[in-house]
């Protein structure tokens, strides 16, 4: 890796570890910082009162502990994929060489 | 990289911000269209739209060699990772990226059609993330037209500027257009009484497009940071794809 290159590198990561702590300051004070269950359900039943849901969703994950397990296993997994196929190329690369 | 390509980034960091503040920040929660939550003749609408996509995109897929199907791997693994990670935004909640870009760059937008639907249907079955009623909604935003979006930018951009600039731009516009189109298919369904279609676009939108924009942001930079060691070590790979390796 060139010098230039490395510090290209080193500027997006601070930038993308940045993105995800200025929110933490900026944010309004009754932030919870929730994700799942939407403020968008809340707007439709703002908007159609009547509205309710003619679906449920499959597979109800228990827990949250269980929930952020299987978020973690999707993330783990997909690194996993990418982590091994740059480092078989760089591995094919080398040894060409 | 050239100086130049600094003062790209730094001044669509400031374009960015200036969006930002021009809103009324206040916390929301940003995902996809939730199980049931899309009147059936909606659902069956937008399963209609998405079909053709993902009959072009299984085609173009069979067509591939062998030489570039691991990268159809990866680029299938990073839409994983990316919609795996909820990142908090500064409106006070959190919504995850959808890594659509780099697939849509690598191999156009109807592969990537089909990549980011087996995601959100992996979501949909095991996460109550998103739903099966919603999917054919779901993969209209996030597998087709943040994908669109991307190759576009990605066609047009790519010999008039840097490609590092090229590639953040793509990502983060299709991760940004991706929760538009989410507003736009629960504006349609859900029409303000009073205000109708346009009223409801806006408070859909203040939910789903705000939260998202610092997200977009980090996927950019992320989708550069894969793209460039993609550069370095596979190149070969790239080139066969009709893409700038080094």
């Amino acid at each position: 890796m060139t010098s230039k290159s490395l510090i290209t590198t080193i500027t997006l990561i601070a930038g993308i570890i940045l993105l995800s702590i200025v929110p933490f300051f900026i944010a309004p004070h009754e932030a919870d910082f929730g994700g799942a269950d939407g403020k968008a359900e809340e707007a439709i039943t703002e908007i159609q009162p009547a509205y309710s849901p003619w679906a449920s969703p499959f597979l109800k994950p228990p827990s949250k502990e269980i929930e952020s397990l299987l978020f973690s296993l999707q993330a783990s997994l997909g690194t996993g994929v990418i982590a091994y196929y740059l480092g078989y190329n760089r591995g094919k690369k080398v040894a060409r060489q | 990289m050239q100086r130049n390509t600094y003062q790209y980034f730094v001044r669509i960091g400031l374009l960015f911000l200036a969006l930002l503040l021009g809103y009324n920040i206040y916390p929301v929660k940003a995902m996809h269209i939730m199980e049931g939550f899309l009147p059936p003749l909606w659902s069956l609408f937008w399963f209609l739209v998405a079909i053709p996509f993902w009959f072009i995109g299984l085609r173009q897929i069979k067509q591939l060699t062998p030489h570039t199907k691991p990268l159809l791997a990866m680029a299938g693994a990073f839409t994983f990772v990316l919609s795996a990670l909820k990142l908090p935004s500064v409106t006070g909640s959190c919504s995850h990226p959808t890594g659509t870009g780099l697939g849509a760059i690598l191999f156009g937008p109807f592969v990537m059609s089909v990549l980011g639907t087996i995601v959100l249907l992996f979501q949909a079955l095991l996460l109550a993330h998103g739903g099966l009623t919603t999917l054919g909604a779901n993969a209209v935003s996030m597998a087709i037209v943040g994908p669109l979006t991307a190759f576009f930018i990605w066609k047009t951009l790519r010999r008039r500027m840097p490609e590092s600039i090229v590639v953040f731009l793509a990502a983060s516009l299709a991760d940004l257009l991706t929760y538009l189109a989410t507003s736009v298919q629960l504006a349609l369904a859900f029409p303000d009484p009073l205000g109708g279609f346009v009223a409801s676009l806006m408070k859909f939108g203040l939910i789903f497009a705000i939260t998202q924009i610092p997200l977009a942001l980090s996927e950019g930079f992320l989708t550069v940071l894969i793209y460039k060691a993609l550069q370095t070590n596979a190149a070969e790979e790239l080139r066969t794809l009709g893409l700038k390796g080094i």
